[in-house]
């Protein structure tokens, strides 16, 4: 992904930056601009609760090519114990290790590098616990 | 009272054993363990680099430190594997735990003592009333060739400390003392991927010159001698050199074996006595004392002498320890194989 699209991204992907609506308390991630519960423009900043559990999962046996030498690897989707939804990679696991139930931490680690000499790409995953 | 207020470590959950890395290249591991007394080492996952493990580090002194992390006035990250030769490893880190913009940032290179200089740039501006809060870490994924001696040691992991005073000190930096002079016992040139070094010229000349050398100049400096100390920490390129260090300085087992991390994780470079300091403080009581001296190439050696104070009681379990961290369940052992994938030494298509 060339800088310029991931640069701005950089509050999400580093810290879990999303929004909650101010009116209704809905948490958004990523973050938005209009509440899709209730409609409201006052959102704030919100950064979402860093364990979760995971609701479901899958096993990714035939990768894009920037990550064929990580294969097999699993992508979840964990509910956060805020109530929001977040998708991210589970890593230091091997796939018969994750089950939806299972608890989840997330970690800040290295996502892509565009080759030996392009910018490297850092974000969150998750880890179990 | 200035001193740490904050410190946390990181151990990848990756290892691979000697007898392993013996097998690929036909060395007798029996004689390596022997001679090195190390013999697993851990191995960054495919996803860890310093700057992931020095963000972790980081992230546990936060915790331990209590502190709001918009109150750091400086990061300094001392690594021999930083990422980019061009772009700072401390921006992402400060980035990622939300400590930009108001903040001095620098990495920091010098071999393997490049943590303590991190730490020491960091307590020096607190020292001198720049800044509230000043964080240094030592971390490194470090590099050893294919078949060299160091692929036996070369590791992954590392320590950061941040540095305050008042109430929230946990362990009062007494002094610091560094000696350093021009000797090139190991060395990487630009652009190219591994290190070369002098062979047993790294031994007297280099290490135990230095590491003796700022051991006896700041115990003297204090009018200290090896059994005032509870725990002794120096620089652990493997478990032989710190333990004959040790001895010819008076120390006994039970002052250097919490700290002496190396047997079961590798050296850990930058991150070496940084996360023996580390360890040592998880075993510490109010009013011990500490010696730390670390060891870099090219060559010098920072030594640092810490009193524990109360606080380390409240703040010790609230993040995982060293320790627990090298014995965890989850640690995996990789074949050579895995290993060469992980570490990237095999040749791919572009």
């Amino acid at each position: 992904m060339p800088i310029q699209r991931f640069y701005p991204h950089i509050p999400q992907r580093y810290r879990l930056e999303g929004t909650k609506c101010k009116k209704c308390g809905k948490v958004h991630f990523p973050p938005r601009q209009v509440c899709n519960s209730c409609g409201s423009k006052e959102l704030e900043p919100y950064r979402l609760a860093e364990e979760g559990e995971i609701i479901t999962y899958t096993v990714v046996y035939t990768p894009p090519d920037d990550f064929k030498t990580k294969k097999p690897y699993v992508v979840a989707i964990a509910k956060m114990d805020d109530g929001a939804k977040l998708t991210a990679q589970v890593t230091d696991c091997t796939p018969d290790e994750v089950e939806i139930g299972k608890r989840v931490r997330v970690v800040f680690r290295k996502i892509n590098a565009e080759g030996k000499s392009g910018i490297i790409e850092y974000g969150y995953k998750f880890v179990l616990i | 009272m200035i001193g740490i207020i904050g410190y946390g470590s990181y151990v990848p959950i990756y290892r691979i054993k000697v007898e392993e890395i013996a097998r690929q290249w036909g060395d007798n591991a029996e004689a390596i363990k022997n001679g090195i007394k190390v013999y697993e080492k851990t191995v960054p996952g495919q996803d860890e680099d310093t700057i992931t493990i020095a963000y972790m580090a980081a992230k546990y002194a936060l915790v331990r430190a209590g502190i709001d992390p918009k109150e750091i006035g400086a990061l300094y990250i001392g690594s021999e594997s930083h990422p980019y030769a061009v772009k700072p490893s401390g921006t992402v880190v400060a980035e990622a735990l939300g400590m930009v913009p108001d903040i001095h940032i620098a990495d920091y290179e010098f071999a393997c003592k490049a943590g303590s200089e991190a730490m020491f740039v960091a307590y020096t501006h607190v020292k001198a009333g720049h800044m509230k809060y000043a964080m240094g870490i030592g971390a490194d994924t470090s590099q050893g060739a294919p078949g060299d001696a160091l692929e036996y040691t070369a590791a992954a992991g590392g320590s950061a400390f941040i540095f305050g005073k008042g109430d929230k000190v946990i362990a009062e930096v007494v002094d610091t003392y560094s000696y350093t002079t021009d000797t090139a016992d190991f060395w990487r040139r630009e652009t190219r991927p591994y290190p070369k070094h002098g062979g047993r010229f790294t031994g007297d000349p280099a290490y135990f010159h230095h590491v003796l050398s700022a051991a006896k100049g700041i115990m003297e400096k204090n009018g200290l001698t090896a059994k005032d100390f509870r725990y002794a920490v120096f620089h652990m390129p493997n478990a032989s050199f710190p333990m004959r260090a040790a001895r010819r300085l008076g120390f006994t087992k039970e002052q250097y074996e919490v700290g002496l991390i190396v047997p079961y994780t590798g050296n850990f470079y930058s991150g070496a006595s940084p996360t023996g300091l580390s360890a040592s403080l998880d075993d510490a009581k109010p009013g011990d004392l500490i010696l730390m001296v670390s060891f870099g190439s090219g060559a010098g050696s920072d030594a640092f002498i810490f009193r524990v104070t109360e606080r380390i009681n409240e703040v010790r379990d609230l993040v995982p320890k060293v320790w627990d961290q090298i014995r965890t369940p989850r640690k995996r052992y990789l074949t050579y194989g895995e290993y060469a994938k992980f570490r990237e030494k095999i040749l791919m298509n572009e």
